[in-house]
């Protein structure tokens, strides 16, 4: 495992997943993202937050055009004591969403929810990496850092 | 991990649709098929409460802002019964405050409709 997080606190483990690129199998990711997260001291708030930006980003996954069946989201969780890092991989070949300046609301109205899955992201969480490849898939690194 | 869908509504009244569990990519559709067939039985004023909803995701709320501009194109609206600060939370990230009635209780979002 490559180790993600630059932090010097405690690292406590790291936990991988593989689920189907499949809408059924997000809820798996979020109920061990919550499992992960309860092992640090995060709010109830915050787990939430966790939570919510996982479900999105795996989401994302499951609606890349171009994702099949055999397609998979590859989920890795870097427990350090002061922080959760979260990433978020499939290995769909397909264009970058288009940043857009159009409200969210306005991107919602029209089922641009992909653009506005990493808009939410990006607010919940505290740091948050995108990439895309489009000959490999997408990565996303986001970390929540436990408040003190 | 489901999500329970329940209509109720009386003549001369907004219909309501408690949402019951979480709402994302994977039982988002399973709302849509429900206020699609309420806005295709004519009911063009809707009351969702989302006070059961334990999660909503983006999918989720790409749902409910569908059936609200199909309604608008009836003169209808949609009203929102919400008091969970987390749900709320991403309507406002969203911008979706702004878009819908967000109310504390059934009886309040539906007046306002009358």
């Amino acid at each position: 495992v490559t180790r993600t997080h630059a932090s010097q606190a405690e690292y406590l483990g790291t936990v991988e997943l593989r689920i189907p690129a499949k809408a059924e199998w997000v809820a798996v990711a979020r109920l061990a993202v919550s499992a992960a997260a309860n092992r640090l001291a995060f709010s109830f708030e915050d787990i939430e937050d966790i939570k919510l930006a996982l479900t999105e980003a795996c989401a994302n996954c499951c609606r890349h055009d171009g994702a099949s069946s055999e397609d998979a989201v590859d989920i890795t969780f870097e427990v350090r004591a002061d922080a959760l890092c979260i990433k978020v991989r499939d290995h769909v070949r397909h264009a970058q969403a288009q940043e857009s300046k159009v409200p969210l609301a306005s991107q919602l109205r029209d089922g641009r929810t992909e653009s506005v899955g990493l808009a939410v992201i990006q607010a919940l969480m505290d740091t948050v990496e995108h990439r895309v490849d489009a000959h490999v898939g997408t990565e996303l690194v986001m970390i929540k850092h436990v408040q003190v | 991990l489901d999500i329970k869908v329940q209509v109720h509504g009386q003549a001369g009244q907004p219909h309501v649709v408690e949402l019951t569990g979480e709402i994302d990519v994977y039982t988002s559709p399973k709302v849509k098929d429900v206020i699609t067939e309420l806005i295709d039985s004519g009911h063009y004023n809707l009351v969702i409460n989302l006070e059961k909803v334990r999660y909503i995701d983006s999918t989720g709320l790409g749902v409910l802002i569908g059936g609200l501009k199909r309604v608008r194109e009836h003169g209808g609206s949609v009203n929102l019964v919400c008091t969970n600060p987390q749900i709320r939370k991403i309507f406002d990230i969203t911008g979706l405050v702004k878009i819908f009635g967000i109310f504390d209780d059934e009886a309040a979002a539906s007046k306002a409709m009358m």
